[in-house]
Order: C-alpha cells, then structure tokens, then sequence
C-alpha cells in the first residue's frame, strides 16, 4: 500500500476555493457514478443557498431513481406518486402563494404517466419551477424505453432498438410546453462538462427568480446520461449522449421572457 | 341566531366547507356532485375567507393536489362521485400512506362502469375495504340528510388532523341532489398556525419536513405498519358513531346507512302498523364499523334485514358481526334503483319473517 500523502497546503482554510453547500446534507448519495442526478442536485441546492432561500422553499421528488432526493437536500420536501408532481406542486403553491415550489421529475415521470399533469400545470402558468431530467430510459425500474428514447436506441424493453413504427416516437415535451402560454421560461441544458454546470446553474437561477417575480412556469430540461441503464462507462455515456441525444434534443432556450 | 337554508346536499357540503375555515378545494365535474364546485366558484370563497378553489385537469390531478396541500399543512378537501373516486385510489392509498389529514366526499352512483347517474351504494367495499392498495383505512362517515352532508364536514376534518388520517364521506347521489332546510355553524377562521410535520418551508432551527409513503427498508416499513395498525385500532376503539331507531322493543332490525336508512325510516312505520315490531340501526361511521352494537342488538331481536342500494355489501359486516346466530339477509337495488318503502317490508316478511 502506497503511503497516504496529504497535502496540507491544500486543506488550509485559506485555499479551501470550493465548499459543499449547505443546503445538502452529508448523506451518501445512492446513484450510479457517472450519473447526472447529482450534479443537477448540487447545481438546484447552490442556487437555493445563493439565493437565501432555504427557508422559504419546498420541493417535490418524482418516483423514479431521484426519488430518494429529500434525503439529500436540506430543505422541505414532499414525495409525489408516479407523475404527479406538478398537481401536488399546483396545491402547495396556491396555498402558499409567497414560498418558492419545484418539481424534480425524470422523462417516464414527466412525460409519460404525468403527461396531464405537466401539461396542465404549465398551461394554467402554475408558479412553479420545474425540473426535468431527460436520460432517455426509466432508469429505476432497470432500463425500460422511456417516452425520450431515440429512435433506434436499445432498452430492455426495446432490445433490438426502439422501432418507430411500433412503438411511436420519442417525445419532445420541452418544446411542447413552450407552446404554452402559461410557461415563461423553458430551457433545455445539460450538467456533463463544467461549462454546462455553469450554463445550468445560470438558468436555475433565472427559473428561480422568475417563479419570485410570478411570471409563470419556468421548465428546465437537464438532459443527461443514465450510463448503467445504458449499459455504457461513464465517459463513453456522456460521449454516447453529445452524439445521439443533443441532436435530437439540442441545448438552448426555447422561450424566454420578452423581458429580455 | 337561527339561520335556516334551503339546500341540496351537495351545496350544503361546499357551505359548510367554506365556514369550516377550508384552505382549499380541488375537483373534477361529474354528475350528481357537481353542485359542490360551482357553488364554490359562485361563492367566490377567495374574497370570503381566503379559500383557494381549483378545477383540476382530473381526479387523479385534484387527489394529488390534495396530497400537496394537505402535506403543507392545510385543510383541505376534494369531492368526487363514484368513477371518479376509482380514479383517485392511488393518491387516497399515497395519503393514508404519508399520513395526511383531509376530506374526501363520494357522492356515490350506481356502477359497474360508467354506469348510472342515479344514486347508488355500491362503493362501500371500495370506500371500507382499502379501495386502493396496502394495508390503510379511511375513516368513513355516511350522513343521510343534507344537515348532516353539511355538520359532517367539520367533524371529518377533526377526525383527520385528531388522526393524520384521511376521512371520506360516503354520500350517494339522492342526499346530494334532495333539497332540505340546513342549519349552519358560524364562520370558523382558517387555520393560522399548521402542524409541525408540514411542509412549509424549513427554518433554520429545525431539519427539513419529509412527507413520503416510501421505505424500502422491510423492519422499518414493517414498524410503520404497525403504527398505523395501532392508530386504526385506537380509532376503532373510539370513534364509532351509528343511530338507533325504534330498537328496543324490535323482533327484527334494518340496518341501513345514508339514502337506505331514510326510506327504511317509512318502512318501519309501515311494519309498525301492520304490527311487526321492526326497528332501524343506522351506522353513520362505516369504517369503523359498530360491530359490537349490532351485536348486541342481535342478542335482542330475531333477524335483520341490511338493505343498501347495492348486491349486498355491508351485509357482510352486519353477518360478520352476528356471527351467524340470528338470520341476517340482504335486501337492495341497483343502477340507480330506489327500492319503495312497501317493497322493504315486503322483504322484510319473505326474507326474514317467513323465510
Ligand atoms: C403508478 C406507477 N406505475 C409504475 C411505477 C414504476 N416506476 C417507478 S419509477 C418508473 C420510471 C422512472 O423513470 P424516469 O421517470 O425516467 O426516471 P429515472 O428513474 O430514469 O430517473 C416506473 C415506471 C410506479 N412506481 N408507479
């Protein structure tokens, strides 16, 4: 065994550059290394600490591999049956119209079973943020196709890849809601490179700030890698998602607020 | 001062909710309860206490929403008629699940299906017996008159923040759609302080509120069945709530709830005068059950008669609670069918009497 070499140039308070933020707790987390949900978490629970609004704010988990994510974050949350986050969202913020309320849903969550949900919350402007993130599978339930799967992309309910022509078309539900007019902000990022962590965040922050201006529903779409469910390494999922998955779900804002 | 209304049953409920100090209310049309939302929304309960009425995209959105708010530590309620509460099963087993206190009426129609618009009673396994999936108990009130649609709305609220628990009203389509004069209680104001389990928004001298029905750990989910099982127990112990007409002197008994138990109410006249000593034992808390009432009942009397607007549902708890040592049979009608007075007492006698 190699000796431990601990630079202590480095743990001197005044070189300490990055802290965790404290709006996560110390838990470990239980997803797959490589996976896109934590750092989605970490850049939603920075922002909230940024913004000083720990206290004002609660959070509703999706079932699905996030649905564990109250046990992480350090403030308020309520965990929704299968799709239904928006509607539990809807209630809890017209009953308290002045806290801040966010969803956090994966592509089966979101745009499968709560289909009805997502669209309605967005088309009556709920003041809302949500999240959305989009690894083209169901990830909890072991890699069955998802209403984002790419066409031709294998699943374990898909295994010769999806076929359009009997199994339907994967679904752009980001671009669906931005034909609302409810919703005022909707983006589609990704968390795979520094960069993207920093445009992400940006966006986080804007989606937060326009729920406290009551301008509607802001809807961000995280598009990430599920390398397990994929069946792929880390590196080679993220590779595998810049080729095959930012073509067909391209990176950007899709809506913004005339504001801007 | 008293303040007279004259009112369908359904209005009566959306009424009384508003001066129950309810936060909020999350609906989906369906007939024969309409009347619950549009005399919510004419009301305009926002300008009148605060009150946050929603028309909801379904009944699966309005039963989450009530999920939502009732995590938030509001009072909050939903009303629904039969297909329609089928909807919502998986939200009502989520809500018992996370131990959530709210209201949930059925004003209940004939089935299977689509069925009927007419009233029914047929929904009494799904609203007793689980109607979603796990281990849970509503608990279950059926009033039969429009007072009582309205005077139950504030007890199932105390019944649910006294308990955590979810409380449905069991009602049917005829106490919805009747109109009786009712009598209302003053206006309560809404809550100002909420539990301590809600989810408001986590101050810095406390850890965060979760509300979740989730643990995958078996010791510990198994624990927190057991608790529940225990609270069930304690309500079972303490809740029980029924009515008892003409009982003491009766050979034979109707046991009937809601829309049942008011034509029952003629029968036994009926009966009465032809010199048939009959009598009527209502359950108004259908989970819990009276089990050891109708018992004791039937140590006194030589048969009963359970007479619903179904094929016979509650007829198997009034047979479980006797045991089978007096004769107990089923008397009903179905898909929206009102059985007559006469038609009661005639069962009565083929049934019971001469059978
Ligand atoms: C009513 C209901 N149907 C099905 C399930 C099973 N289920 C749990 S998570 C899930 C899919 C999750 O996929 P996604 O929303 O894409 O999230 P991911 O796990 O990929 O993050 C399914 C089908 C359930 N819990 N409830």
């Amino acid at each position: 065994m190699a000796e431990k070499v601990v630079n202590i140039e480095m743990i001197n308070p005044e070189n300490l550059v990055y802290q965790k933020t404290k709006v996560l707790n110390d838990n470990v987390m239980h997803y797959c290394p490589g996976c896109g949900h934590g750092t989605a978490h970490r850049i939603i629970a920075e922002v909230i600490e940024e913004m000083d609004i720990q206290s004002e704010i609660i959070g509703i988990a999706p079932v699905g591999c996030s649905v564990l994510m109250y046990n992480y974050f350090n403030v308020d949350m309520q965990e929704a049956a299968h799709g239904r986050a928006p509607a539990v969202a809807t209630a809890v913020k017209r009953l308290w119209p002045d806290k801040f309320v966010f969803t956090y849903q994966g592509d089966g969550d979101l745009a499968a079973i709560g289909t009805a949900e997502t669209i309605h919350a967005c088309n009556r402007g709920e003041n809302i943020t949500m999240f959305f993130i989009n690894n083209g599978i169901y990830g909890m339930t072991g890699g069955q196709m998802a209403p984002t799967t790419l066409e031709g992309m294998r699943s374990s309910t898909s295994p010769y890849g999806r076929d359009i022509s009997m199994m339907g078309n994967p679904l752009k539900m980001t671009e669906l809601v931005a034909q609302l007019p409810g919703t005022c902000y909707v983006t589609r990022q990704a968390v795979h490179t520094p960069s993207n962590v920093r445009k992400t965040k940006k966006a986080v922050r804007k989606a937060l700030e326009y729920q406290q201006k009551n301008m509607g529903t802001s809807f961000i779409e995280i598009v990430s890698n599920c390398n397990s469910g994929w069946k792929m390494a880390p590196v080679e999922s993220n590779n595998w998602m810049v080729e095959n998955m930012f073509p067909f779900f391209p990176l950007g804002d899709i809506k913004v607020p005339d504001e801007e | 001062m008293e303040e007279y209304k004259l009112m369908k049953g359904n209005e009566a409920i959306a009424e009384a909710a508003i001066r129950a100090g309810t936060d909020g209310y999350f609906g989906y049309p369906i007939t024969p309860q309409s009347e619950v939302m549009e005399y919510l929304m004419a009301e305009k309960p926002h300008e009148r206490t605060g009150m946050v009425v929603l028309q909801a995209e379904s009944e699966v959105a309005s039963i989450n929403m009530l999920y939502g708010g009732a995590a938030a530590g509001k009072k909050v309620f939903t009303s629904s008629s039969s297909p329609g509460i089928s909807l919502m099963q998986e939200g009502i087993s989520y809500i018992a699940g996370a131990e959530l206190p709210c209201l949930i009426v059925n004003v209940a129609r004939g089935g299977p299906g689509l069925g009927t618009i007419q009233p029914g009673q047929a929904d009494y396994f799904q609203a007793t017996k689980g109607g979603g999936h796990g281990d849970y108990n509503l608990i279950v009130l059926a009033p039969a008159s429009v007072q009582e649609m309205a005077d139950f709305v504030s007890l199932s609220y105390d019944l649910a923040f006294k308990y955590r628990n979810p409380v449905m009203i069991l009602s049917d389509g005829a106490i919805g759609q009747m109109m009786e004069k009712v009598k209302f209680k003053e206006q309560e104001p809404r809550m100002k302080t909420h539990p301590d389990w809600a989810t408001v928004g986590k101050p810095a001298d406390r850890g965060p509120n979760i509300i979740t029905s989730l643990d995958l750990d078996p010791a510990r989910q198994e624990r927190f069945n057991n608790k529940l099982q225990e609270k069930y127990k304690k309500i079972r112990e303490e809740e029980i709530l029924f009515e008892e007409i003409d009982c003491n002197d009766a050979d034979y008994v109707f046991v009937a709830y809601g829309t049942s138990a008011r034509i029952c109410q003629k029968s036994l006249q009926l009966a009465r005068e032809e010199g048939i000593k009959v009598g009527l034992f209502r359950p108004i808390t259908l989970w819990p059950f009276p089990y050891e009432q109708i018992i004791r009942l039937s140590k006194k009397t030589k048969g009963m008669l359970s007479v619903e607007l179904s094929a016979g549902q509650m007829v198997e708890d009034v047979r479980l609670a006797v045991e089978g040592k007096i004769k107990v049979e089923h008397y009903g009608r179905m898909g929206g069918m009102i059985p007559t007075p006469e038609e009661i007492v005639l069962a009565l006698k083929k049934q019971i009497i001469g059978g």
